[in-house]
């Protein structure tokens, strides 16, 4: 078994060739726990009140990062050819562009949500 | 668990078919499988669906009449933390569902896609209840802006989990019946990377929309 996690494709033809080389069942366990682990977090932060001024931004890392891992190791695309990245990429960044325009359009963010 | 190998099992079946998948190459123009191709292009247009969704909530979700129900005043936290949990769960019972067909372990691959069909009604089923006590607590569709957006919202998304229960239970049915065989890892595939998708878009929600005040 080749170890998927230090396989890096050189060229778009070795990229073809490691596409199924996904990881173990250990390793999809690892991630699971991982994603408890910082969804446990998520939720204890909410009740600090001392992070108050900073849950935000804690908040919106700690869901970037689940969103991270379940669509790098969950969805493949870690190890996937980069045409599907590139066509999922182009969806987030159309969206979070598009959405970011119309809310700033619509004073969201001066106004408080 | 590698599957770039051909075995004399494997090239007993469809020779074209089994060598695709197993070198990760297709009879296509590109070589990619035209079927995840437009699967991921799908799920990318999926997210201008739900960044519009997130987006009016945001917008809508403060701007009730003052005494009106406000998000605070309803969302039970540590319940929805359990929901997700569920959900985020199923996710790891899909892809070992696809390690099993691609393993040629279809008996696994059955228990698996069962499990992760049984997380996401228990999903469902949880999103119902809570639907349910906050229409007893006075939210509704028609209650106001922050009832209109967030039940479209989550609505919308509850939606998503109950068709893809509804395929994972085909899928399960299907392999009972012998037609879901190994050389269909990639059907498998295709109905894990929907699933993981409304995982992920849960994630977002489940941030924006109930951790953020």
């Amino acid at each position: 078994m080749s170890d998927a996690t230090t396989t890096t494709p050189a060229t778009d033809h070795d990229e073809h060739a490691v596409a199924h080389d996904h990881p173990s069942e250990l390793e999809y366990v690892k991630v699971a726990l991982v994603l408890a682990a910082i969804t446990a977090a998520e939720v204890a932060v909410v009740y600090i009140d001392s992070l108050e001024g900073l849950l935000v931004p804690i908040l919106v890392v700690m869901s970037v990062l689940k969103f991270s891992l379940v669509v790098l190791w969950f969805m493949h695309l870690r190890f996937d050819n980069k045409l599907f990245r590139r066509l999922f990429v182009t969806g987030i960044v159309l969206a979070l562009f598009v959405y970011t325009v119309a809310l700033t359009t619509l004073h969201i963010w001066t106004r408080g949500g | 668990m590698s599957t770039a190998t051909p075995t004399a099992e494997t090239t007993s079946g469809d020779v074209a078919g089994d060598l695709a998948h197993d070198t990760g190459t297709h009879p296509t123009s590109t070589g990619l499988s035209n079927e995840k191709v437009a699967m991921w292009a799908f799920l990318g247009s999926e997210c201008l669906l739900f960044g519009a969704l997130i987006s009016t909530y945001l917008l809508y979700k403060s701007r009730d009449a003052a005494g009106s129900i406000r998000p605070a005043d309803i969302f039970d936290i540590p319940y929805t933390s359990v929901s997700s949990f569920v959900l985020l769960m199923s996710s790891l019972t899909m892809v070992l569902a696809l390690a099993a067909i691609q393993k040629r372990d279809m008996r696994a691959c059955r228990v698996w896609l069962l499990t992760t069909a049984l997380l996401g009604a228990t999903f469902v089923g949880g999103q119902v209840y809570e639907f349910t006590v906050f229409v007893r607590e006075g939210l509704t569709l028609s209650t106001g802006l922050f009832g209109s957006t967030f039940f479209v919202l989550t609505g919308f998304h509850g939606a998503h989990v109950t068709l893809g229960v509804l395929m994972l239970l085909s899928l399960w049915a299907m392999s009972m019946k012998g037609r879901l065989s190994p050389e269909r890892a990639e059907t498998v595939e295709l109905v894990g990377l929907y699933w993981h998708f409304v995982d992920i878009v849960w994630i977002v929600i489940f941030t924006l929309i109930y951790l953020i005040p």
